[in-house]
């Protein structure tokens, strides 16, 4: 009898070898004479946990992990393709608590299935959202994604009905649906694993955009530093081509939609819309003023529908299973899950999909386990490098958009990582500046100049000198990005130098 | 392929490739898609390593841009050399997640174990190293890129065994 052993190729998986444990599990069966089929399939997102192998078994899949290629042989004398006892044997997987505490909507089929494998997607669910949106008109497709409470994913938190709906009443005879997958905020993630673990939710949430608005091409802007997520997403198009899933007759309907993938070349600005725009039409990342807006002239100066990928890998389960069923989960305005990223210091890092709504103290330590150095958790950065450090104090506030906003942070894309006490947050505000400096398209000046003399101030405050009229200075350029740039860039590293000033000031008075 | 997962390749054969041939062929299969530039200096820096000076004239032509606009787009985008590479290429990335897990005592020693600074070349022109800003390994920081490849948890002693990898010129990895 074959048996089925899942062995993940996530990159972050791959980080830590599943490469080498795959192949050495292949040669370990072969010796034995043991007949194995090794899926190599998208990450569960227990990251920590990686290698986690898999062993399909009477009882339902079995985990083992993190496996190394030097327990293969403790692994197999334990009979784990039975689902032996042995110290690394987790249970079943869906029992792991940190998996099934969790509200799976975007990541249903992400760890289960073999991304690539078409058969897999559509045995799992895949389609059915595509299948009746082709049912519908544009209206009525757009009509379910407002009632859905769907907010984008990428930041910004704009509904994405409504952008989807200005693009729909705005005639022309081209327009594009392009896809953020430039996920530069450091601590983010899960467009990267969802990417990798389940691309033809992707397209098809884009092919459903693309039939509610009336768009037959759709683009794809992959930043260059995932090779991996790019080798899987080429692949996958090619093969969704193959099987009319996408192309000149789609799913046999006689609609139109097709994607093209482009690579990013290492520049966090292209991540905001205009300068990926620019960046796709082959310029210099440069923002674009607003108005127009690019909903009415866009890629190529057409009206473009633009979003996140976890943004658009929402919308076939919502075609699928209703607005109302979406908007069921979150809170207030904030509806639906949002896959949460836990990384940085922390001992559990993963990816953590539940309702918006959950506080940061309960995905910190119910999840999250606290650091993995064992010391006290002193400061976490929610939402990107623009987004705010916070303290222990603000762990109970609810990771909803509004309750952030309140308090002057941002859930943003949903990152979270985590320093322990040994951070230095005079360090991590001037990083924002430097940061800012190296990555600003260099349009205003506030941004470019500031940015840079941001920098310079710290280090002054660092030095001792004249600290406090350098505090008030480091304060009023702060001032003057938030009010004088063109885009959140500049507008947002004020957050995380401001924050680290007021709720960790006593970093700012040492030597 | 990222781009620096092309310098694997480029060890591995003595004969350096014809620049010029490369470029054409670039400009000829991928001219005609919309926003072409991007395309076409990636496929050049994959297959190079580096966007050599040459290219500029000839994407000018061939794109029907001026120099100045292609050379803008080289020098806006950090991912684009104009020289080339060590035989091997380490990433070392420097955002928020890997520096709460102490990327910076990595760089230090990456840099005190090469002696040359990020961005820099070793005299043997074995390692190239650049920062990078986040991987999307977050939760297994500090993590790097190396000849395209991945590597989560990265320790002193792990970064040793890469160095050491890239001076006997053998796998990347
Ligand atoms: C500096 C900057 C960087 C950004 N980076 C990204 C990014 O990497 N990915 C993303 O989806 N959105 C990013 N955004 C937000 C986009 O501008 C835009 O709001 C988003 O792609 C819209 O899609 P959504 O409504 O689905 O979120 C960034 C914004 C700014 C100002
Ligand atoms: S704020 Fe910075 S990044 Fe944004 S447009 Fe101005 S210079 Fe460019
Ligand atoms: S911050 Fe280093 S991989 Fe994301």
């Amino acid at each position: 009898m074959t048996t089925t052993i899942y062995v993940p190729r996530d990159s972050a998986a791959l980080s830590v070898g599943a490469d080498d444990v795959a192949a050495l599990l292949a040669q370990h069966a072969k010796a034995q004479q043991l007949e194995v089929r090794i899926v190599r399939n998208g990450s569960h997102g227990m990251l920590w946990l990686e290698p986690l192998v898999e062993v399909a078994t009477a009882q339902g899949r079995i985990a083992y992990g993190p496996v190394t290629p030097a327990d293969l042989p403790a692994l197999f004398a334990a009979n784990f393709l039975q689902g032996g006892a042995h110290p690394l044997r987790l249970g079943k997987t869906k029992e792991i608590p940190y998996f099934a505490q969790q509200t799976r909507l975007t990541f249903a089929r992400c760890g289960i299935t073999d991304p690539l494998c078409t058969d897999d997607y559509v045995a799992h669910g895949g389609l059915a959202g595509l299948q009746k949106a082709l049912l519908q008109k544009p209206a009525e497709i757009v009509a379910v994604l407002v009632q859905s409470g769907l907010r984008g994913r990428g930041g910004a938190g704009f509904p994405a009905g409504i952008k989807w709906r200005t693009v729909l009443g705005a005639p022309a005879d081209q327009k594009y649906i392009a896809c953020n997958a430039d996920e530069g905020d450091s601590g983010t993630f899960s467009d990267r694993m969802l990417i990798e673990g389940d691309p033809y939710m992707l397209l098809e949430g884009m092919t459903i955009a693309g039939l509610a608005v009336g768009a037959t091409e759709g683009y794809i802007y992959l930043r260059s530093e995932y090779p991996d997520a790019r080798t899987v997403l080429s692949e996958a198009i090619t093969r969704a081509r193959a099987k009319g899933w996408l192309g000149n007759n789609v799913l046999g309907s006689g609609k139109q939609f097709e994607v093209f993938l482009r690579i990013g070349a290492g520049s966090y600005i292209c991540g905001e819309e205009t300068a990926m725009l620019e960046s796709l039409e082959g310029k210099r990342g440069m923002v674009r003023p607003k108005p127009p807006l690019p909903a009415i002239a866009g890629l190529f100066g057409k009206p473009t529908v633009i979003n996140n990928v976890m943004t658009l890998a929402a919308v076939p389960c919502i075609l699928a299973q209703g607005g109302d069923h979406y908007a069921s989960f979150g809170v207030g305005r904030s509806k639906g899950t949002l896959p949460f990223q836990l990384a940085g210091n922390i001992k559990h890092g993963g990816l953590v999909e539940v309702p918006l709504g959950i506080t940061l103290r309960a995905l910190l330590y119910d999840f999250g386990g606290g650091t993995i150095t064992g010391r006290p958790i002193r400061a976490v950065q929610v939402g990107g490098p623009l987004g705010a450090y916070l303290p222990a104090s603000k762990f109970d506030l609810p990771l909803d958009y509004e309750a952030f906003a309140a308090a002057g942070f941002m859930v943003g894309h949903g990152g979270i990582v985590v320093f322990d006490d040994s951070v230095d947050m005079q360090a991590m505000a001037r990083y924002a500046m430097e940061f800012c400096a190296i990555e600003s398209c260099g349009k205003c000046t506030p941004c470019r100049i500031g940015s840079t003399r941001g920098v310079e101030v710290i280090d002054k405050i660092a030095r001792g000198h004249r600290r406090e009229q350098n505090v008030q200075l480091l304060r009023d350029l702060c001032d003057t990005l938030a009010n004088a740039s063109l885009c959140a860039m500049g507008g947002l590293t004020p957050m995380p130098v401001l924050s680290a000033l007021d709720y960790f000031p006593e970093d700012f008075t040492k030597n | 392929m990222h781009p620096s997962a092309s310098n694997r390749a480029d060890a591995s054969t003595s004969i350096p490739k014809d620049s010029t041939s490369v470029i054409d062929a670039a400009i000829a299969r991928l001219g005609s898609l919309k926003g072409a530039l991007l395309p076409i200096l990636h496929d050049i820096h994959e297959q190079l390593g580096y966007v050599p000076p040459a290219a500029v004239a000839r994407i000018a032509q061939g794109l029907n841009l001026s120099q100045a606009e292609v050379h803008g787009v080289i020098s806006f985008y950090h991912d684009f050399r104009t020289s080339p590479p060590g035989r091997h290429v380490i990433k070392l990335c420097r955002a928020e997640a890997c520096q709460a897990m102490g990327s910076k005592h990595l760089e230090a020693h990456l840099t005190a174990q090469l002696g040359i600074g990020m961005n820099d070349t070793t005299a043997d022109g074995s390692v190239t190293v650049e920062p990078v800003y986040c991987l999307g390994n977050c939760a297994l920081a500090p993590s790097l890129l190396i000849d395209g490849k991945v590597i989560g948890r990265v320790t002193k002693r792990r970064l040793d065994q890469l160095l050491d990898g890239c001076r006997n010129q053998g796998a990347g990895a």
